[in-house]
């Protein structure tokens, strides 16, 4: 990202459908639902415009089933939706985890559970999205704090499931989704491409681990690699299988390419971390306001500093056990009942406390700060 | 023409996958051995066809089917097959679907491909019950038949798939059994020819969940059954409503032409200003 250029007012989900197309997304289907469907609405009038395709389906389930039908026809493919079409699409993410698809779901999100509160923002998604869908199985979340991250978060969830064949997910808070900035719109940046196999068909089998854990190409249907693609348990050619040593190599093998790569995955950010003893834990619109509140908190001569994961899923543990002898506390504010909380407990045996909100307004600066003076005094 | 045993062993897919899953006497194997022989009769390369299948004993035929095959989750393959045919509208892709499938836990889908009339084949298998999972009752099962979970009957009318898929939009709608196995074959090679959403609904008997349970006889037996009540669709037509009992219409059904979706996709890419290829 060199090349100066001049700025542009926009909202977070116009930035993230811009990042999509600059990442060379070519396929969209989505339903429409608040705060998500921005998106959709502007992806609806420039898809066209580039021979790409834009549906509106029936419902979050086909949403998701197209997608991943566009993808294994070739083309980097999205959806965007908000919770409670965030639960419909589970048995479809779960498919594209299991048969290794790349794709990128955005989830713009909103008070729940249910229908919850379809105008306010929150962050009630962040287990959902590790866990919503059944079995063990990997993924990749990612978290923007900013307009400018919505752009920059969409490409990089485009080359982390192009990279890895796997769903990667997009939470962006209602707060982010909805937020009107002044951003320089980046113009050069990585993308990644969809590999092509090297070998010829009758050497080719979709789901071989080859050696130094590189991961085999996918091929689109059509190119001559004829082969099976199901969500059953699966030998290294795709196809259905119940013997031992298969299946475990099946499961053992999505989970393991996301977990021998945490250094390439996880992204965070730190501020003033390296002389703190109170360390803010905070993700999306909340680490803005945590930002805030570290500052208030170095003028009282506390020494506060944040950690804040970009990479939400998997969770930058080892960075929190990094630190975890050095702090005193950490607080974790969260616009839910303390999600990421439960993750820095697990980081870290270290004293961690929450600081909650769920009334569908933001954390303020002033709230975290109280809590961290509290932590301190 | 190539003849039965040729056409299978070139699309089988040969290592691994056999025997298959299905019962001695089940009828899927006849619709897959119509579709074989329809494809056969087409200018298609393997290459350029894919198989889309849902889950069900009917979903499993994509596993044997040399193609570029998906079997996807239980009711969504129209959804995973709408992405890969905007994605590539070169390619053909079939859709095979159990009676389930397509219209219990999938029905939303169907009736939107239909609207769509994207070109799509659909093929729906129909055995009137849910075979995979032992025998439930489904939107197909008739009234007063027994299934695992209708000990005493089934109280629910069932659809009647081609009237529902006729109604939603679809612009080929053709019904054949495994009895007439040719004809199903001739049905799925006009289908395929077909510009536009097709469907074809295969009546096929599953002897074990569905005909022991209501004592409809011998795999043989049923698709007897199968060929005394089927009326070809002209003749059905023209019955007296109170001799109607139990016979069917079989043949194609509905046949008409369409703009079909991804050419009006293509006038809103001109539209837009797009390059259309
Ligand atoms: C979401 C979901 N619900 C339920 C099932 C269990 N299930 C598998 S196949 C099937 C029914 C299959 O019936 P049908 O579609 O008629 O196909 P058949 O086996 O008769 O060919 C069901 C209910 C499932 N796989 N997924
Ligand atoms: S259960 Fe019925 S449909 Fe399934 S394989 Fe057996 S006979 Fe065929
Ligand atoms: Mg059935």
């Amino acid at each position: 990202m060199n090349k100066r250029n001049e700025e542009v007012l926009l909202q977070g989900n116009e930035a993230c459908a811009m990042g999509a197309l600059a990442a060379g997304m070519r396929f969209f289907a989505g339903y429409p639902i608040t705060p998500s469907t921005e998106i959709a609405e502007f992806l609806s009038a420039e898809l066209p415009k580039i021979n790409g395709n834009f549906i509106q389906m029936e419902d979050e389930i086909s949403s998701m089933g197209a997608i991943i039908g566009a993808s294994l026809a070739g083309t980097k493919s999205m959806t965007a939706t908000s919770g409670p079409g965030f639960s419909l699409m589970q048995e479809n993410i779960g498919f594209a985890s299991m048969a290794e698809v790349p794709c990128v779901v955005v989830n713009v999100m909103r008070g729940g559970p249910s229908t919850g509160m379809p105008t306010r923002p929150s962050q009630g998604d962040v287990m959902q999205s590790r866990w919503g869908t059944h079995g063990d199985h990997p993924v990749i979340a990612l978290c923007p704090k900013s307009v400018l991250e919505c752009y920059t978060l969409t490409v990089r969830a485009f080359n982390l499931a192009e990279k890895y064949r796997t769903p990667v997910i997009l939470l962006i808070d209602g707060i982010v989704g909805h937020m009107w900035e002044n951003i320089e719109i980046p113009q050069a940046f990585e993308v990644t491409d969809r590999a092509k196999p090297t070998v010829p068909p009758e050497w080719y089998h979709p789901y071989e681990n080859l050696p130094g854990g590189e991961i085999t190409p996918l091929a689109p249907f059509g190119q001559g690699y004829r082969y099976h693609v199901t969500g059953m348990v699966h030998d290294r050619s795709g196809f259905p299988t119940l013997v031992h040593d298969e299946v475990e190599q099946c499961l053992k093998s999505i989970t393991n390419k996301i977990k021998n790569n945490l250094h390439d995955i996880i992204d965070i950010e730190e501020y003033l971390l390296k002389d703190a003893d109170v360390c803010v834990v905070a993700y999306g619109s909340v680490a803005r306001s945590a930002r805030e509140a570290v500052n208030m908190a170095r003028e009282e001569g506390i020494k506060a500093g944040m950690l804040r994961p970009i990479t939400l899923w998997p969770f930058p543990r080892f960075h929190l056990e990094d630190i975890a002898h050095r702090m005193k506390t950490f607080v974790v504010p969260e616009m839910n009942f303390g999600q990421v909380y439960g993750e820095v407990l697990k980081s870290s045996p270290k004293k961690a406390v929450r600081v909650t909100r769920v009334d569908g307004e933001l954390v303020t600066p002033d709230q975290i700060f109280s809590k961290i003076q509290e932590v301190s005094s | 023409m190539m003849r039965t045993p040729e056409a299978i062993y070139k699309y089988l897919r040969p290592d691994k996958k056999f025997p298959h899953v299905w019962c001695p006497g089940c009828g899927i194997g006849i619709v897959m051995g119509a579709l074989v022989r329809a494809i056969e009769n087409t200018e298609l390369t393997k290459d350029e066809i894919v198989l889309v299948s849902g889950i069900g004993c009917s979903g499993r035929i994509s596993t044997y089917l040399d193609f570029n095959t998906l079997h996807t989750t239980h009711g969504r393959a129209l959804t995973f097959a709408t992405g890969i045919k905007l994605a590539n509208p070169e390619l053909t892709v079939i859709t095979v679907m159990g009676d389930g499938d397509a219209t219990a836990i999938g029905g939303n889908h169907l009736i939107h491909a239909c609207r769509r009339n994207i070109d799509i084949n659909a093929i729906i298998i129909n055995n009137n019950i849910y075979g995979m999972t032992g025998g439930q009752y489904s939107p197909t099962t008739p009234m007063e038949s027994k299934a695992s979970t209708a000990q005493y009957g089934s109280i629910e009318k069932p659809f009647d798939i081609c009237k529902l898929v006729e109604a939603c939009g679809a612009t080929f709608v053709a019904r054949g059994t495994t009895f007439h196995a040719k004809m199903l074959d001739a049905m799925m090679l006009r289908a395929l020819n077909h510009k536009g959403f097709s469907v074809v609904e295969a009546m096929a008997q599953c002897p074990v969940q569905y005909g022991r349970r209501n004592k409809l006889g011998t795999p043989m037996d049923m698709m007897q059954w199968f060929k005394d009540n089927s009326v070809s669709s002209p003749a059905f037509d023209k019955i007296p409503p109170d001799e109607l009992d139990e016979q069917f219409p079989v043949g194609v059904l509905v046949n008409k032409e369409e703009k079909e979706y991804i050419d009006r996709y293509r006038d809103i890419v001109k539209k837009a200003g797009g390059d259309v290829p």
